[in-house]
């Protein structure tokens, strides 16, 4: 009795160390937010009762974007601005650009309406900062140095776009209200808050903010991991309804971000980033805005149809950077970097 | 009790036009009016008011006839086109009825 006891507890042990093992690979492949994201699209997709109040997903929102922009700040302050100017002026041509090359594909090859494609087009030369912080999430897990003042860039890639996707749209002859525009891109929630988060790391610097430490950096995967959640239950709505827009809108929501890592790749090559730096330039090209666009196309193209965007934007392309994008577009820019470096 | 028949405006839409709809409510000298968060579902869809895109509004005026047939026509002709909206006027009693007035110096 007793050696088939102890028997016993060396097979257990030898089960629970086997099972640590398989933790411990698991941890190295998959972030535990990641399986937050998927908890929210699968409750979601069951239709479970699990929602979170929307005052719950505003201070989620509010704590990510002010932890963003104050690390960047704090980091901008060490700069050479002068130094920066060649990355300012590369990263705004980009936002300038992605739409450019999204809408005739949408227009020509999608058929959509003109609205239609012009907003769509907004949406994927914008950025998703809710993506962005996974994608710097990732590279923190793999020990992956990068620019830290990479916030300026979400900034600067959030706003381009807007401008093109409204020009698309209505024509520059067109009655458009370009002071209410300019009051919709420039004091859109999100930019708001990181503007103000930068510019108050910038000015507090990294013993100033020193005290907001335990909120808004120590919290930082917590928070965000509460927010995929809700990202999740929100992108499975759209999940469901993704079989209304046929084969097209899928294709066009994986490959379009693809295309535009691949630009983001090059625009990091260009500026001489390091590894960390091209992976989140390619993640902010690949990603699409599901905040900042909408309200603004709502507001000026009001002809466009907002759940057409949206499902594409938050059912197809968020889940896709999130799940697979953020991995393939490091290893895209590994293989880019020793290309252009053995050349 | 004397009380004095008004119409009650009742507006469900996208809290997205939120902004726009209480600057045009200001131009028809509407002094007052109430907002609050709602959730539904209809035509375009189920809005869960979860966040930020998938939130609606519920707007009630309380307003003479006349004011009330004005908005109802603004709402039609400049937003029922493309956005989610609906409104509906009912009957209301009310204690005060000068303070359902609209403001002279306007329209």
């Amino acid at each position: 009795m007793d050696s088939f006891a102890r028997e016993l507890t060396i097979v257990d042990i030898r089960v629970f160390l086997a099972h640590c093992s398989r933790t411990n690979q698991r941890r190295d492949m998959i972030d535990p937010i990641i399986l937050f994201f998927l908890m929210g699209v699968i409750a979601g997709v069951m239709r479970s009762e699990l929602r979170l109040p929307s005052q719950v997903y505003d201070i989620l929102s509010i704590v990510l974007l002010i932890a963003i922009g104050l690390k960047g700040g704090v980091e901008l302050a060490k700069q050479n601005l002068t130094e920066l100017i060649p990355a300012v002026v590369a990263i705004t041509s980009l936002g300038f650009l992605l739409p450019l090359i999204a809408y005739p594909v949408l227009l020509r090859i999608g058929r959509f309406s003109r609205a239609d494609s012009a907003s769509i087009a907004a949406h994927y030369g914008s950025v998703s900062v809710g993506t962005f912080a996974v994608a710097v999430s990732f590279l923190n897990a793999k020990g992956i140095a990068f620019e830290e003042y990479m916030p300026l860039f979400v900034v600067l890639l959030e706003m381009p776009a807007i401008f093109i996707g409204i020009l698309l749209a209505k024509g520059v002859e067109a009655s458009t209200d370009w002071g209410e525009v300019c009051h919709e891109i420039f004091l859109g929630k999100g930019v708001v808050l990181l503007m103000g988060g930068l510019l108050i790391g910038w000015v507090s610097g990294s013993e100033g903010i020193e005290p907001l430490k335990p909120l808004f950096f120590d919290q930082f995967k917590g928070v965000l991991a509460l927010f995929l959640l809700e990202m999740g239950l929100v992108a499975s709505s759209h999940i469901r309804i993704l079989k209304r827009y046929g084969l097209f809108i899928l294709g066009f929501g994986i490959l379009m971000p693809l295309m535009s890592s691949l630009l983001g790749i090059l625009v990091g090559v260009f500026l001489n980033l390091s590894l960390g730096g091209v992976v989140l330039v390619a993640t902010l090209s690949a990603s699409a805005s599901y905040i900042a666009v909408p309200a603004a196309m709502r507001i000026s193209v009001p002809e466009a149809n907002p759940t057409l965007s949206l499902t594409a934007s938050l059912g197809i392309t968020f889940p896709f950077n999130v799940l697979a994008g953020i991995p393939l577009y490091l290893f895209l820019s590994k293989t880019i970097i020793e290309y252009l470096g053995g050349a | 009790m004397v009380v004095y028949k008004r119409k009650l405006l009742t507006i469900i839409t996208e809290s997205i036009l939120e902004q726009a709809l209480k600057r045009d409510f200001e131009k028809m000298g509407i002094r007052g009016f109430t907002i609050v968060d709602a959730r539904g579902k209809g035509r375009r869809g189920e809005r869960l008011g979860n966040w930020d895109s998938s939130t609606n509004i519920r707007i009630e005026i309380v307003c003479t006839e006349e004011v009330g047939a004005m908005v109802a026509k603004h709402l039609y002709d400049n937003y029922y086109h493309h956005s989610g909206m609906i409104s509906y006027l009912s009957d209301v009693d009310v204690l005060r009825p000068d303070k359902f007035t609209v403001e002279k110096s306007s329209s």
